[in-house]
């Protein structure tokens, strides 16, 4: 929960964390150690230095530190956990369904646990639809289309493969497509980043909600173009946040464009955790305040009610979180962690 | 060889490879500190170069490892030239490409897509322009230049006005270049201002135009800016240990003072 100066009090959802192993216990091979160091450069590029973790650390972090992040240090109420398989990389995989389940199933209140799917698997990826629903009850998907397999260099959300697996995404009430269109690891070819294919997918499947990871930066104009023909086509902001503490006005010009093509009842706050914490970059939002010259240029205001739905409210609709309801239940679960 | 003699030759590659620029980012490889080390025997030359990420796109690896080679190659006293991208993950896939004069396609095979490199490098040459233009254009509109002057304003006049800012100021005359490099203007009388179709701009299309170039520097930014930071975490380490390759758990361990990085064209 994150308190305004004023003594309001804000619902914040995390709408893309991970709890993952990429210690060199489980690294399979160079590329698991290039991953995880990859994302640690991240990490120690746009954080501020008060808030920099040791490669160790960043490598594994376990449920207790993630929950403490997150919800006692961190101003989030609840985190939506994403699943990262990279098998060939990490030999228990590197936040797969059943890893981050250990810390959704310790603290339920806190979190909803997605899944993942190749649509390239054919029948086998129907198979594990079935089975992540009846195991975890997903509401929603994390995918990525760049990712290679085999020969294949990548897919496409508009491949007659993936229209298979969004039809019983549909039907099983599996709702929330997330897709990673943002910076990539792997692809020799930028155009892996293309997100074009959120267009054909998006239309072709009214009751699904496709939220994209990243804002498909560095492509945010073709991402607003595309989003702005959508009524469920979605911004996450995992990755652009952090910028707020480095380039401040840069993060104003980002999210200007996306005020001014989706509106703030289409974006999602997200710390893309463990790379980044949320506790800073929620502190920071709070208190930011839109740069003049974009709110010329592009006549968008960042107000408190655009703030709240960007921090939480939009992914509860998402979600059909209760806030109320939720509110109370985490008190007692505070309250009941505090005297354990 | 004499020492005074290798010097010349060495400080002549650093200044020719300030030329090679990193296509997604305009700026030159030299300055986003991508060359690892300049070794001259001779008529020979070794260039080591590394990216910001194991990760970074192999194409554009491809690309400025090429460019190096050409670049180098362009002196008249070199013989040889060997280019060598170091800790990446087609490191060997690109500096055999590179080394057997293969074509992207050659190198890669089924992995590289239809695009040729000549159209990758095309279509940023592009972006390069534009991001060029947004910022001498910014700069002129600061400075109280009304739109009806600035899209009539002819290279010569351009040449000679002052555009304030640091930033414009520094890339003023790379946009006045790419500009002849991509046969937009060429005589002093020509327009300094043209979409990359070449087409004229006005005064009532202005503001869509500078919309236009603002989301393609949005884009261009953000890569600089993560490449930027990446770059910087990986090279902290690089200092620390001169002759072994370094990784990040370098770093990490605790050996590093996030140095000022000084500039390696001693």
């Amino acid at each position: 929960m994150y308190k305004t100066p004023d003594g309001e009090e804000i619902f914040i959802v995390d709408g893309h964390t991970h709890m993952w192993d990429g210690s060199p216990d489980n690294q399979r091979n160079i590329h698991g150690k290039q991953f995880v160091e990859c994302f640690y450069a991240y990490h120690t590029a746009l954080s501020p230095k008060e808030e920099l973790w040791t490669l160790e650390q960043f490598g594994k972090y376990g449920p207790q530190k993630m929950y403490n992040d997150l919800f006692v240090d961190g101003p989030d109420d609840m985190a939506i956990l994403q699943s990262t398989y990279l098998t060939d990389f990490y030999k228990k995989g590197f936040n797969t369904i059943e890893q981050n389940a250990e810390v959704a199933k310790a603290y339920p209140d806190r979190f909803i646990l997605n899944g993942s799917f190749d649509p390239r698997d054919g029948e086998l990826a129907l198979e594990y639809i079935h089975y992540m629903k009846e195991n975890f009850d997903i509401q929603g998907v994390k995918l990525y289309t760049a990712e290679w397999k085999g020969d294949s260099k990548g897919w496409k959300l508009n491949d007659p493969n993936a229209y298979r697996c969004f039809e019983l995404c549909d039907k099983l009430g599996i709702k929330n497509i997330h897709v990673h269109k943002g910076p990539t690891i792997i692809p020799l070819n930028k155009d892996a980043f293309d997100v074009h294919d959120v267009d054909y997918a998006a239309t072709d499947f009214q009751g699904l909600n496709f939220i994209v990871e990243h804002c498909g930066l560095p492509r945010l104009d073709d991402f607003c173009w595309i989003a702005v023909q959508e009524t469920n086509v979605y911004g996450g902001l995992a990755v652009a946040m952090p910028f707020i503490h480095g380039k401040p006005h840069y993060f104003g010009e980002v999210l200007g464009e996306l005020l001014f093509w989706l509106g703030e009842d289409k974006l999602l706050f997200a710390s893309d955790y463990a790379i980044w914490t949320p506790k800073w970059i929620v502190e920071a939002f709070m208190k930011y305040e839109l740069p003049d010259d974009v709110k010329k240029s592009r006549g968008v205001e960042l107000t408190m009610e655009g703030k709240k739905k960007i921090m939480g409210l939009n992914a509860a609709k998402l979600y059909g979180i209760d806030i109320e309801a939720k509110k109370k239940k985490l008190q007692n679960e505070t309250i009941a962690v505090a005297a354990e | 060889m004499s020492q005074a003699k290798v010097e010349p030759h060495v400080a002549d590659v650093w200044r020719r490879l300030s030329e090679v620029t990193d296509p997604e980012l305009d700026e030159p490889v030299t300055e986003l500190g991508f060359v690892e080390r300049v070794a001259v025997e001779g008529d020979r030359v070794e260039v080591d170069f590394r990216l910001p990420t194991y990760w970074c796109a192999a194409n554009f690896a491809f690309l400025m490892v090429d460019d190096i080679r050409v670049a180098v190659a362009a002196a008249p006293w070199v013989r040889s030239v060997r280019p060598r991208l170091l800790d990446h993950m087609y490191a060997d896939e690109v500096n055999r490409g590179v080394g057997d004069a293969l074509s992207f396609k050659e190198a890669f095979g089924t992995l590289a897509s239809d695009e040729t490199l000549e159209e990758v490098r095309q279509k940023f040459r592009v972006k390069a322009f534009q991001r060029r233009q947004e910022s001498v254009l910014r700069a002129l509109v600061r400075q109280g230049h009304g739109v009806a002057s600035i899209v009539d304003m002819d290279v010569a006049t351009l040449e000679r006005t002052a555009v304030g800012d640091e930033e414009a100021a520094r890339q003023k005359p790379r946009y006045l270049r790419i500009l002849r490099e991509l046969e937009l203007a060429a005589e002093p009388t020509d327009l300094a201002f043209v979409t990359p179709d070449g087409d004229r701009l006005t005064a009532t299309a202005f503001e869509r135009h500078m919309e236009e170039l603002r989301g393609v520097r949005i884009n261009m930014e953000f890569n600089g800016a993560l490449c930027k930071g990446l770059l910087s975490t990986r090279y902290k380490e690089a200092k620390l240990e001169e002759g072994k390759e370094p990784e990040l758990i370098d770093f990490i361990t605790g050996r590093a003072a996030p140095p000022a990085r000084s500039p390696s064209t001693a």
